[in-house]
């Protein structure tokens, strides 16, 4: 029997196609390399128990994949280190059921306007291609609302000055606000700064039959033992109890087949090894902006731009050290507050950019947090005899409270995802390599920002502060320096979609410009990184795509 | 008795974990048990399912079913992983597609030999001495022992959860998890 439609990879843009396609009345497969610890595919209204509070299962045992041993991918900032420098964990998104969805702390901003439209707002980069989405936020609204309620956001229409405009109001309020985060937003608006409470698809109530968060803590780089968390179990239960839907874990799609100028199914290989091929009328590729385009290169896709103008967000992380406080970051949601300023800009902002001789910078959103694991903080001590006296005083967790800005990153021919000439994963399949260095208006915008979030944390009382940037940055004022592989799980760009065949692979719909039943249904597919996380703006997208197929047929 | 170590081998790696992450004002992690943690690691797959990753959704600590205690399956490529990171690749070719791997076994093995048969006969300051001059060794063994310090004790170490409360550290709070007063109060 041939599907309607084959979707590769099961996290969040996977999933939404997923849901809209059966709620069509499509028939669909969806395949996913990693293992299967959400749903029970016999009966989908039960959800499994494997989630837990454990931070050795999550933290250094890959429990959500992939595992860098047997999954690696490889790392260069540039031609210069040869074929690579790192081999290992780069930029990793889990490989599971549920995919990135799953380990999210749930942060779900949608773009502001002018997003979409970055050239004509701010002008071009010098070596950056900046563009113009080939659609505009009014375009994407009716999306973001609908998703919005697909997984359920819970937030504060107008508490954010900058916001976009809204058809309607989030569907539930905002949960409960961190002690921490209570304290920085104040400082952050003392100083003249608009914090707002994150939209976040935890529930803050009981929604669409799953239960309100009940502040557990284990929630960034975790995933959610009670199901309260937006990961896309909604939309994988709804697309299975339809009935029209099939899943298939630890299945590795190898192949996309094609013929006579449109593809025809893929070739993949399953739980035990075996290998095999599947049609379908349609083929969305959805398995995250370094994955999609290393299966569009193993399958012999010959477009000049696939794998390019990878993005990811140039974190620059500020951390305070308090004497007189003491922070209880393990419980409640990972991060309750934001400030979007950096984004706006300000006549400071135009002023540093005009004297570092660039047109303009922009950072991103301001997440306000704090470290919360034992086990990561007592590695971060020395050995020997005054470890437990550190453990117990605890400065680099209990007192310790930070901003991560999530930088908007320049869109770079040069910054790409290529398959490694000597690094296979355990199938014997070429892995992805990450070819990565920041442009100069990413590490001017962090040089601005970061002694400013430096100088909030004094505001809140800080005795000690620091900023450092990942991936590294060097002759800046943060004093550390971190490697140069980025820890951005933000990845974005491979595909990028556009009107022009020449200047983009996709169009505004994700479909491949010569391949029109060739759908990309992920982080791929943007134009531009913005400075917000890309899960709400990856799963509008690919429901208006799911929504065009349906339409076209 | 240990799972995999050696009863002489065990004992130098109780010395060397007393001597990374010390007794003092915290339980240490030697009372916490880190070597069982790491002899139960390099011994994962002595027992069945192997000891890799507990299961869920709660212990049973705040309520709920103890699922902690029931080991994950682990699914083809997840033994392939760990098989190869604990016992190496051994010259098998499907261990091998990226070139051999030293597996765990191996480097604990090695490196315990290394700090000297006599290390539990030393003082202090000598013990501390051959640690420092097998860094990489130590660096090894003193991420998990603060995994066996400061981890879910399923796993073997955090015997009793006495590292969480000398850090007052609640642990895995499910089912109960926090009122949104505790979250946003002091």
């Amino acid at each position: 029997m041939t599907a309607d439609a084959i979707i590769v990879g099961s996290g969040p843009g996977g999933a939404t196609a997923a849901d809209v396609l059966t709620q069509a009345g499509w028939s669909v497969v969806i395949f996913e390399k990693g293992r299967n610890h959400l749903i029970d595919l016999a009966d989908p209204k039960r959800l499994l128990g494997d989630y837990s509070n454990d931070e050795i299962k999550f933290v250094y045992r890959h429990f959500l994949g992939p595992d860098p041993l047997v999954e690696p991918k490889t790392f260069r900032t540039g031609e210069g280190e040869g074929d690579h420098s790192h081999v290992g964990e780069v930029n990793t998104i889990p490989s599971t059921v549920g995919g990135g969805g799953v380990h999210a702390d749930g942060k779900t901003p949608r773009f502001r306007e002018d997003d979409f439209h970055l050239l004509s707002a701010m002008g071009p980069q010098q070596g950056a291609a900046v563009a113009d989405w080939p659609l505009e936020y009014a375009d994407l609204e009716p999306f973001y609302a609908k998703v919005e309620q697909m997984i359920g956001v819970a937030g504060l229409a107008g508490a954010n000055p900058f916001e976009a405009w809204r058809s309607g109001p989030y569907p539930m309020p905002p949960g409960a606000p961190m002690y921490g985060a209570t304290l920085s937003a104040g400082a952050a608006e003392r100083l003249g700064y608009h914090p707002y409470p994150a939209p976040t698809a935890a529930n803050s109530v009981p929604y669409d039959g799953r239960p309100a968060c009940n502040n557990c803590g284990f929630c960034a780089f975790f995933a959610c033992p009670i199901h309260a968390k937006g990961d896309p179990v909604a939309m994988i239960q709804r697309a299975l109890l339809s009935g029209r839907a099939e899943l298939r874990p630890e299945t590795f799609v190898s192949r996309i087949r094609t013929g006579a100028g449109r593809v025809t199914g893929v070739d993949f290989i399953g739980p035990d090894g075996t290998e095999g091929s599947t049609d379908a009328r349609h083929v969305v590729l959805a398995a995250g902006a370094v994955e999609t385009p290393r299966l569009l290169l193993l399958s012999g896709f010959a477009h000049e731009l696939i794998g390019r103008h990878l993005m990811v967000h140039f974190q620059t992380i500020a951390t305070g050290g308090f004497r007189d406080l003491s922070f209880h970051t393990e419980r409640g949601r990972a991060v309750t507050h934001i400030h979007d300023d950096p984004i706006v800009g300000d006549e400071e902002s135009r002023r540093a950019a005009r004297e570092a001789g660039l047109p303009w910078i922009r950072g991103g959103i301001v997440e306000h947090g704090g470290p919360y694991l034992p086990i990561l903080e007592a590695k971060l001590y020395p050995w020997g005899s005054k470890h437990d006296g550190l453990m117990a005083h605890s400065p680099l967790r209990r007192r310790l409270w930070a901003f991560t800005m999530q930088g908007e990153d320049m869109p770079l021919p040069t910054n790409r995802v290529d398959l490694d000439p000597k690094v296979r994963d355990a199938r014997g399949f070429p892995v992805a390599r990450v070819t990565y260095r920041p442009h100069r208006h990413e590490l001017v915008a962090s040089w601005h920002h970061g002694p400013r979030l430096a100088a909030v944390l004094e505001e809140m009382g800080a005795s000690w502060t620091s900023v450092v940037t990942t991936p590294g940055s060097a002759g800046g004022p943060g004093e550390g320096r971190l490697s140069d592989v980025p820890q951005s799980r933000h990845v974005m760009g491979t595909v990028r979609m556009g009107e022009d065949p020449a200047r983009s692979v996709v169009d505004a719909y994700g479909r491949f410009h010569d391949l029109p039943n060739l759908v990309v249904a992920d982080s791929s597919v943007f134009v531009t990184s913005s400075g917000y996380g890309p899960t709400l703006t990856l799963t509008a997208l690919a429901a208006r795509a799911a929504a065009a197929m349906v339409e076209t047929g | 008795m240990p799972v995999w170590l050696t009863d002489d081998e065990m004992r130098t790696l109780r010395a060397v974990v007393d001597r990374l992450v010390p007794a003092g004002e915290g339980p240490g992690a030697l009372a916490a048990g880190a070597a069982d943690y790491i002899d139960g690691l390099l011994g994962a797959f002595c027992v069945d399912p192997p000891r890799i990753w507990a299961g869920g959704p709660s212990s049973g600590r705040y309520g709920g079913p103890a699922g902690f205690e029931s080991f994950h399956e682990l699914g083809p490529l997840d033994e392939l992983a760990w098989r190869t990171r604990i016992e190496g690749s051994l010259g098998m070719p499907e261990r091998e597609f990226n070139g051999p791997v030293v597996g765990l076994q191996q480097l604990y093995r090695e490196g315990l030999a290394g700090l000297g048969a006599d290390f539990c006969d030393c003082d202090p300051e000598d013990r501390d001495a051959r640690l420092r001059q097998h860094g990489e060794f130590s660096s090894l063994v003193f991420e998990h022992a603060c995994e066996g310090t400061y981890g879910v004790p399923e796993y073997g170490g955090n015997r009793e959860c006495c590292g969480w409360e000398f850090i007052g550290f609640a642990g895995d709070v499910q089912p109960r998890g926090w009122t949104d007063t505790e979250v946003a109060e002091p």
